[in-house]
């Protein structure tokens, strides 16, 4: 029997703004780098976890938009929360980053810390760590934000019982250009899970 | 020495990016993995970069850093017995 999942919570962060379900959190001045930006999306949160500051800029990205749709949700870690993000630029602006520190042999000097971030998926990594996540995860690359193509894998995540919730969403960075949408799939919400759904809250149209 | 120390303690900080440390925070024979300022792996790793990079001492085997990395006066005398740059 098909069973009927919904959006629960869901998360913007684009334009120096963040906002939870379409209620505006917290907007930074338009000419603020990514930089200042991420680190006040951070101390908005009141956390402590210094984990955040060695992360790169794709993983804060990721991190930020999780935790702002799991606040929201509230999990524990016994929930079989799986994740499922997808952006177009792949972790290419760390990829550049690495490129430069060894792109001269007279001064070969890569840095690990940065290269451990040369792949998309260790965003979800990040998340799992933090909230001790140990479930059904993928991370896939695409031209632009695909309603069709996350409704289905997280329709079938749940339908197959291998997860309870998914946390799915598009997170892009590139340069100081970023994009993030994230959001929470349940059978618990009051938004009904379809791609016309989320491609109108993707676009911040409720 | 002293100067060494805290270049150090400068180069931690930013090259790890310890947001929330000072340099004040780190003293000189506090430990810097563990209890101490709580450093990982990679940051052992990057330790081992930045002795490469900065100091011109190139260790071959990681297992090395863990008694070299154990504090700032540590670290600075074996630079200073060791330094090629």
């Amino acid at each position: 029997m098909k069973i009927e999942n919904y959006i629960s919570n869901y998360c913007h962060i684009r334009n120096n703004t963040v906002s939870v379900n379409g209620e505006l959190i917290f907007k930074e001045d338009s000419n603020s780098e990514f930089a200042d930006f991420s680190k006040k999306g951070y101390k908005q949160l009141n956390l402590s976890y210094s984990k955040f500051f060695k992360m790169d800029n794709l993983s804060k990205l990721a991190f930020l938009g999780a935790e702002y749709v799991l606040n929201a949700t509230k999990i524990d870690a016994d929930d079989n929360v799986a994740i499922v993000l997808t952006n177009r630029a792949s972790s290419l602006d760390t990829d550049r980053k690495h490129q430069g520190s060894i792109q001269d042999k007279e001064s070969y000097y890569p840095s690990p810390a940065v290269f451990v971030y040369t792949l998309p998926n260790i965003t979800i990594g990040e998340i799992s760590i933090k909230h001790q996540l140990k479930s059904e995860n993928a991370f896939f690359i695409f031209d632009a934000f695909n309603a069709d193509f996350l409704h289905a894998y997280a329709s079938s995540l749940l339908e197959k019982e291998k997860a309870e919730s998914v946390l799915c969403g598009w997170v892009d960075y590139d340069g100081e250009a970023y994009d993030c949408f994230m959001y929470m799939v349940s059978q618990k919400g009051q938004r009904k899970h379809t791609t016309n759904e989320l491609k109108n809250l993707y676009k911040n149209k409720d | 020495m002293e100067g060494l120390k805290l270049e150090l303690k400068e180069k931690i900080i930013e090259q790890l990016n310890l947001e929330d440390v000072s340099i004040e925070e780190i003293g000189d024979d506090d430990p810097l993995f563990g209890d101490g300022l709580g450093l990982d792996s990679i940051d052992a790793l990057e330790l081992i970069v930045m002795l490469d990079k900065d100091y011109g001492i190139k260790l071959t085997d990681p297992k090395e850093g863990k008694k070299i990395f154990e504090s700032v006066a540590i670290m600075a005398t074996y630079i200073t017995a060791n330094r090629t740059k």
